[in-house]
């Protein structure tokens, strides 16, 4: 087949590292690529764009092995290889952190077992070996990104981590491993912004020193203050490449296509008066001061706060998910107290939890049955399920926010990250909530579906409901935020109208310690 | 087309068929051999007398179906069985109650251990397999205190040297010997409950939410279900239904034998795994558990009537359990999901 798009511009003339040509994967009936042709060349790094679905996870899957039959050549160094399995990868030098932490990590193993996998799988330190003895090379690996773990902290089962140090786990992994093509898809997503200040220093001293980076992100400010070059993906096909100087702005348009992107600019402030829920005395961190605030109807409240500010705690414990130290809570002025999240929805209270696969996602479930969990009443006559209504439920879900899918049957594994997203937001807003607590709801969404997130919960607020935000991002906060909280080490330190306060004080507040 | 024949696509297609109809297409030669070779095997007696063989084990296994559906396990399926066994005998043995007494004595018990179970699961947080494989190891040693050690039948000499004043009743044997129709009692009890669990996991918004809690619990629970209260549920369906089986045992047996039981929980155990992969659905289920133990009861029918011994049977339900299970993982090369019908 001849090839129509351009290959990428040979900007040094140096063979490169990787090639990918006229590669098509396809799913069943579903072709996810249709002949991707790219160069990633030594000491670049490439931007990978594409809206949520649009194949970026599986070209990765593709050149890292997971995927081996797919159509179309890969190339190492001129060349053409058969990428069979992760460990060929590996052995031709690629190195991939993939989107999705739960795939990657190795459950029941140790920290330090976890960090030293992949020696462990060339043999070169044997499986059975007391933890002990791993520790010098895992802190070793934990020292590429100045992750400072204690012994402690390495010999614990992977699962006591949260997500973002296995996050932090995973990139140290594969940036230890001196890799010669290095693959990241949304590293940063589940990082505060100093942890991905240090990925970023490590990503570029590794372009100098000669290394190929892919890198796949939705946060177009990375991006531009990262990549030298930038290739767009759409329908399975590249439809823009561009060196620096990047404009973002094009990249954005061939990335959506026909798609408009939600204007946020020209929205309406909404500020309420009816307060939803009284927080009193909220102690949320182990030895934090106690917190008040009001939570009021009508707006929505961002909570902005680094990973660890206790902007989940708060959520979780207004939703019953967990027990609250000490205080109390009121909803519409009489006592709340939600002993479970059973409580809590019955109310009306909802939460999208932080972690989407490990609080969110059931595994092997359609959209059909993952939407309509939390509200089985409304799907069912004297409990007997009515399919009728629970495709209705999952269909609205499906058009309200464009999640690219078969049907309200299809499995919600094969969904790309950024439309589970969708879906599990969705089924919540559907069911009009009065208080709505979305935590860190644009982990891993598109920019035309963080829009269409932003737009549903302001339009929710602008019904009459009480929606909350939290992030430790400030842009996501300012743009759909009417209201911002900046919370430190579990307390509050700013309360202020975000039309009122500006980017400056609010990052200077949030960074402020006691 | 020889070269189609070998294109991925067919072996795919080949593969998929054998993983979705390989337990039924094995259950089916199974039984048209034996019927073929043992004229005596295809006669509506033998098929009735396989069914009533079947309807204990695949009771138990129903029961293990719940907690397998809720990812969990019940051990103390046999010992509750047994226990059911005594509790009868003892009812109308040794108090010289009536028959309808004994079967109540008896559900009650079997709500009481699961009850238990779902206490030390939920409330104290003890691993499910550790709970009830505590339970089972209680039950079995609690029973034998007030008999002594003793199996306890009509006319036996009690500890102060009196004669046990009851007997089983006739209407209580009736359990096992009873017809309606021509289908003898036990198969009836058998399908009626599989019809009922059938519909409660796959049509009912309970066994939707028993589903999700082995799918993901933490998810199950953010999206507000009472995943304490289900999980428990399941372990007292658990124990009813394996008093159900022991009540049609005791019937059978007609006396309160202490080891009656203790073989049952890997038979049913291992229906219910079987279960899993009938259709490639990988999912414990109602349908699939029935099927199992009808398998494993054809398998040790035909054995028998081509004069194998009785000591040959666990290895041929060891063969049963490993080819079911060759059809669910291997070839489909899937872990069990706890995925709802749609
Ligand atoms: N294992 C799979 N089985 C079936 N379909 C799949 C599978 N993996 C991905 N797909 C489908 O392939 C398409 C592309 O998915 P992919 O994960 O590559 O998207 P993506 O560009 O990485 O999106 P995101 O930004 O949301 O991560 C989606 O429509 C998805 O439904
Ligand atoms: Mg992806």
């Amino acid at each position: 087949m001849l090839d129509e798009t351009p290959s990428a511009p040979d900007a040094a003339g140096a063979t490169p590292a990787l090639e990918l040509e006229d590669i098509t994967m396809s799913f069943g009936a579903n072709q996810v690529l249709k002949g991707v042709t790219l160069a990633l060349l030594p000491g670049r790094v490439t931007a990978l764009l594409g809206a949520n679905g649009a194949g970026k996870s599986t070209l990765i899957k593709v050149l890292s092995g997971v995927y081996p039959d797919h159509g179309g050549t890969i190339r190492i160094d001129g060349e053409a290889v058969a990428m069979e399995s992760p460990m060929a990868a590996a052995r031709h030098g690629i190195q991939t952190v993939h989107q999705r932490i739960d795939e990657t990590i190795v459950p029941g193993l140790s920290v330090a077992e976890n960090l030293v996998f992949e020696e462990i799988i060339r043999g070169e330190i044997p499986a059975v070996r007391s933890l002990r003895r791993l520790l010098p090379r895992a802190r070793e690996i934990a020292a590429t990104l100045d992750l400072g773990w204690s012994d402690d902290v390495l010999t614990k089962d992977v699962f006591e981590l949260g997500i973002a140090d296995s996050q932090l786990l995973l990139l140290a992994r594969a940036l230890s491993q001196q890799p010669k093509v290095l693959v990241l898809d949304e590293p940063t997503s589940t990082l505060s912004q100093s942890e991905a200040d240090r990925l970023f220093a490590l990503v570029r001293r590794l372009r100098d020193e000669g290394v190929a980076v892919l890198y796949v992100s939705h946060r177009l400010s990375e991006i531009s203050s990262l990549a030298d070059e930038l290739v767009v993906l759409r329908d399975g096909r590249i439809r823009n490449r561009q060196e620096a100087p990047l404009d973002m702005a094009a990249a954005v348009r061939s990335m959506l296509g026909d798609t408009v992107l939600a204007e946020t600019a020209g929205r309406t402030e909404m500020r309420g008066t009816r307060v939803a829920v009284e927080v009193r005395g909220v102690q949320l961190l182990h030895r934090s001061a106690p917190v008040d605030v009001d939570l009021r109807y009508g707006e929505v409240t961002g909570v902005v706060g680094l990973i660890g500010a206790g902007k989940s705690e708060l959520a979780r414990g207004i939703f019953g998910a967990d027990r609250l130290r000490c205080g109390s809570l009121r909803l519409d002025g009489e006592d709340y107290r939600p002993r479970r999240t059973a409580d809590a929805v019955r109310r009306g209270v909802y939460l999208v939890p932080e972690d989407r696969a490990a609080e969110a996602m059931l595994p092997g479930w359609t959209i059909a049955t993952t939407s309509t969990l939390p509200f089985l009443r409304g799907v069912t006559r004297s409990g007997i399920l009515r399919p009728g209504r629970e495709r209705g439920v999952a269909e609205a879900v499906i058009t309200d926010f464009g999640v690219v899918a078969t049907g309200p049957d299809q499995n919600v594994d094969a969904l790309s990250g950024g439309n589970q997203q969708k879906v599990v937001v969705g089924r919540w807003m559907h069911a009009g909530p009065r208080v709505l607590l979305l935590d860190e709801p644009f982990r891993g969404v598109d920019i035309g579906a963080r829009g269409d997130i932003s737009r549903r919960a302001r339009e929710q607020a602008a019904a009459g409901a009480c929606v909350v935000v939290l992030s430790s991002d400030v842009d996501e906060i300012r743009e759909i935020a009417d209201r911002v909280l900046v919370m430190v080490e579990g307390e509050l330190r700013l309360d202020a109208y975000t039309t009122e306060v500006d980017n400056d004080a609010i990052v200077a507040s949030m960074s402020e310690v006691a | 087309m020889p070269e189609a024949l070998r294109s991925p696509e067919t072996v795919g297609r080949v593969r998929d068929a054998l993983v979705k109809y390989g337990f039924i297409a094995v259950t089916v030669v199974l039984f048209v051999f034996f019927a073929a070779t043992e004229p005596a095997f295809a006669q509506s007696s033998t098929m009735f007398s396989m069914l009533k063989f079947a309807s204990v084990t695949a009771i138990l296994g129903l029961g293990v179906t719940f907690t397998m559906v809720v990812g969990g396990l019940d051990l103390s399926i046999g010992a509750t069985a047994g226990l059911a066994v005594q509790l009868a005998a003892m009812t109308m043995v040794f108090y010289n109650l009536t028959g309808p007494t004994a079967v109540a004595a008896v559900l009650l018990g079997g709500v009481l251990v699961g009850l238990a179970n779902a206490v030390l699961i939920v409330v104290f947080k003890i691993p499910d397999l550790l709970a009830t494989l505590g339970m089972m190891f209680v039950i079995q040693g609690a029973k034998l205190i007030p008999v002594s050690g003793q199996s306890v039948s009509s006319g036996m000499v009690l500890r102060d040297g009196s004669v046990a004043p009851g007997r089983f009743t006739p209407d209580f044997l009736l359990i096992d010997r009873g017809f309606v129709g021509p289908v003898p009692l036990p198969v009836v009890i058998m399908l009626v409950l599989v019809v009922v669990s059938w519909f409660v996991l796959s049509r009912t918004s309970a066994g939707r939410i028993l589903y999700a809690i082995g799918a993901n619990p933490e998810a199950a629970r953010l999206a507000g279900v009472r995943v304490g209260l289900y999980r428990g549920l399941a372990y007292v369906i658990s124990g009813l239904f394996a008093s159900v089986g022991g009540l049609i045992l005791v019937s059978r047996i007609g006396q309160g034998d202490v080891n009656a039981g203790a073989s049952s929980l890997l038979e049913a155990v291992a229906v219910a795994l079987v279960g899993t992969s009938v259709l490639g659905l990988a999912r414990p289920n109602a349908w699939g558990t029935l099927l199992g133990a009808l398998l494993v009861a054809i398998v040790l029918t035909g054995l028998t009537m081509k004069g194998f011994q009785y000591y040959h049977q666990d290895t041929a339900k060891g063969f049963v359990l490993i080819v079911a299970l060759l059809f669910s993982f291997t070839l489909s090369r899937r872990k069990v999901r706890y995925t709802p019908a749609t």
